[in-house]
């Protein structure tokens, strides 16, 4: 066993003093390899972060809620349609929501309104999010205007801002009270953007939705469960961005391993003859090789991926932001939290290790097996 | 002793090209002794050496190496008796180029996988005994046609092999390289080695040390 | 070529396998530290705060894309704001490659 460990750290010996013959030629190639392996695995990290985040977070979303449709677009709902759905088996509650959008031509920004159920906010007071509070510098006791649909400014005052780690989820909230959202928006008495049901049993839910369905034609039930589902779908590879990004890595491997597979040159058959010629086992040779190949794929996967690591879970995916942000002005400050899928990481270790070590071995089979008397010639 | 019996090499067998390049050759190979093997090219020396030195087999025919038959081995123990027994000086030296003197010289231990410490100390004795120390760190392509030739020496005696065998060593240098060679021959062949080469060149047939001279032509020995 | 009767002390400049081997241990080393951070550091008491907000305010989405109402509420979206021009029309946003329409909507 000693032995054998001995042997393979001569074979490595070689190996690598080989690949120090042209040191710029292959630092380059483990550059260039573990950059894909950094962008591959910088998006696999944080994805997995996000959809997990984004499952935890919105766990506790309404149950249902019944939007109205009107020619096939959202529209308001009246309150009396809280009466038609009576008593549903397994409601807890039922409640109209107040949201809607404005848009603020003074940073190009879209806010959401929203009227909290679950505090009391005094008229011409507005909770801001902190989204909000740091692209236009607000803070406790600011005021800030807004021009309604109506031509006339109202003009609040922040009376609070929620809290910064909170951003992912209220980045562009803006909470008013009722009256005031009503006289705002000019959405009279009597009027909700929609309903929201409690559900306690989740095994009830469908139910529910389909019983809405037949009570309330016009509108139509989104069950939390379609959220989470919606959100875990979020950067999946099949998609835009990411899928020209995973295509361009595999092509570039692609490259690569075609041209280690494409043959040998006439100077590594002569260095494998001279191998066997003193002494070389076939086994060793195809050992060295395999080595070569393995410690420059391993070594360009863990560069690569602690790179990936700290970009995103240190410096909070600082590349990815641009792409995410797009045309937003307003993009939520936060912290991707540290999580591992290790069927993931499995996968990219597969995919990135194994083709380069096989291309790397395969080729040197046909040179490595027949006898070393050509080198004699 | 090396005994070869009825030993033939053919080439792109059942082709059309098919070439006999050894026929029908039956030799005996004394101990501690130097054997030259001259022939014009095409004379099927090299292709000879090489079977005799385990890197080819032949085609029909068997080889003994003292009481063992080398021609139904498999590649495994053929490796390992190459490895053990016989040392090898190529025509064009072979050394692998970007690696240092040392590193070259100390290839053929690699699969032994000796103690390292011990393995530098080996070479550096061989290599000080040629007078190569001060080179030992020098990438062999800067080394001149003498200097890649000790090289080469102290690579083929690394592993302390009995027999050593040299194909048209004297081939890339001038004369009074020669000669030294010779004389490094002389001076293996003193300690108890068996040397085969191969060679056109009076300089290695006529040299002092040479025990026998074997001449063949189109692949058969001549009676001599 | 003569020998001394010394043998000659060589040094050895360090065997080609030793500095990246050492390299590559730290790197396994540091990624399995990755692997127990993730399990140590990525408890989610940083959440609890926004957690409490989707709760106490009935949020269904998060906030990461604010162009339009549409990439905002993605799970309130409706079949046609989107898809406003025609089903097909590329996306307006670079956001509209990330994320694909809810699955809802690519139902019959």
């Amino acid at each position: 066993m000693n032995h054998f460990v001995r042997r393979q750290r001569y074979l490595i010996d070689f190996t690598l003093a080989s690949l120090g013959r042209r040191k710029g030629k292959n630092l380059g190639l483990l550059g260039v390899y573990t950059l894909i392996v950094f962008l591959l695995a910088s998006v696999m990290l944080f994805s997995q972060s996000l959809r997990r985040e984004a499952g935890l977070l919105l766990e506790n979303a309404p149950e249902v809620v019944v939007q109205r449709m009107v020619a096939g677009r959202h529209d308001l709902i009246p309150v009396d349609y809280l009466e038609r759905i009576g008593t549903l088996r397994g409601v807890v509650a039922k409640y109209g929501r107040l949201w809607g959008y404005f848009y603020d031509p003074a940073v190009q920004a879209n806010y959401t309104l929203l009227v909290p159920r679950d505090r009391t906010i005094n008229s011409g007071e507005l909770i801001v999010g902190h989204g909000i509070a740091r692209t236009r510098g607000l803070g406790t006791g600011d005021f800030i205007s807004f021009r309604a649909a109506s031509g006339t400014t109202f003009s609040f005052r922040v009376a609070e801002v929620l809290a910064a780690d909170a951003e992912l989820v209220s980045a562009d909230l803006l909470l008013v009270n009722e009256a005031d959202f009503r006289a705002f928006f000019g959405i009279a008495e009597g009027l909700y953007t929609d309903i929201a049901l409690e559900v306690r049993n989740p095994k009830e839910v469908r139910t529910v939705a389909e019983k809405l369905t037949v009570l309330l034609p016009d509108t139509r039930p989104i069950l939390r469960e379609e959220i989470l589902r919606t959100y875990d779908a979020l950067f999946q590879w099949r998609q835009g961005i990411v899928f020209v990004l995973l295509a361009g890595s595999l092509l570039a491997f692609v490259i690569f391993a075609w041209d280690k597979a494409s043959g040998l040159s006439a100077e590594e058959k002569r260095e494998i003859g001279i191998l066997k010629a003193i002494g070389w086992e076939t086994g060793d040779v195809i050992r060295m090789k395999f080595w070569e190949g393995a410690l420059v794929s391993l070594g360009a996967f863990l560069l690569g991926y602690l790179a990936a690591y700290g970009h995103v879970f240190i410096f909070d995916a600082a590349l990815f932001a641009p792409v995410l942000k797009g045309w937003a002005v307003l993009y939520p400050q936060f912290h991707p939290q540290p999580f591992v899928d290790g069927l993931q990481v499995a996968t990219l270790f597969f995919f990135t290790v194994f083709p380069y070590t096989v291309a790397t071995v395969v080729p040197i089979w046909r040179a490595a097996t027949t006898d070393p008397d050509a080198v004699m010639r | 002793m090396i005994r070869l019996n009825d030993i033939s090499k053919a080439f792109n067998q059942g082709r059309p090209n098919e070439f006999w390049a050894v026929r029908d050759v039956t030799l005996d190979i004394e101990d501690n002794r130097v054997t030259v093997l001259r022939g014009p090219s095409g004379s099927g020396k090299t292709t000879l050496l090489s079977m005799i030195g385990c890197l080819s087999r032949p085609t029909s025919g068997r080889i003994f190496l003292g009481e063992r038959n080398l021609s139904g081995l498999p590649e495994r123990f053929l490796t390992q008796i190459r490895r053990e027994t016989f040392g090898f000086i190529f025509q064009r030296f072979n050394l692998i180029p970007g690696l240092t003197v040392l590193d070259n010289v100390m290839l053929p231990a690699y699969p032994l996988a000796p103690d390292h410490g011990a393995l530098v100390q080996r070479t550096a004795a061989l290599l000080e005994q040629f007078g190569m120390a001060g080179k030992a760190h020098s990438k062999v392509e800067w080394l001149s046609g003498g200097e890649a030739q000790r090289a080469a020496i102290c690579r083929a005696l690394l592993n302390d092999p009995q027999i050593l065998i040299a194909d048209e060593p004297t081939a890339n240098l001038d004369t009074r390289l020669s000669q030294e060679f010779m004389h490094i021959i002389g001076e293996l062949k003193a300690a108890g080695r068996t040397i085969i080469l191969t060679s056109h060149d009076p300089v290695v047939s006529d040299a002092a040390c040479v025990d026998r001279v074997i001449t063949l032509r189109d692949g058969q020995v001549q009676d001599h | 070529m003569h020998g001394t009767s010394a043998t000659a002390r060589l040094h050895h400049p360090g065997r080609a396998g030793t500095v990246p081997l050492l390299l590559l241990g730290a790197g396994l080393l540091l990624f399995a530290f990755t692997l127990l951070d993730a399990a140590w550091r990525g408890n989610d008491t940083a959440l609890a705060n926004s957690r409490q907000l989707v709760a106490g305010l009935g949020l269904t989405d998060l906030a990461l894309f604010t162009e339009a109402r549409y990439t905002r509420h993605l799970s309130q979206a409706d079949r046609h704001t989107p898809f406003q021009d025609h089903p097909l029309a590329l996306d307006h946003f670079p956001s509209g490659s990330l994320v694909p329409p809810p699955q809802r909507l690519q139902q019959p």
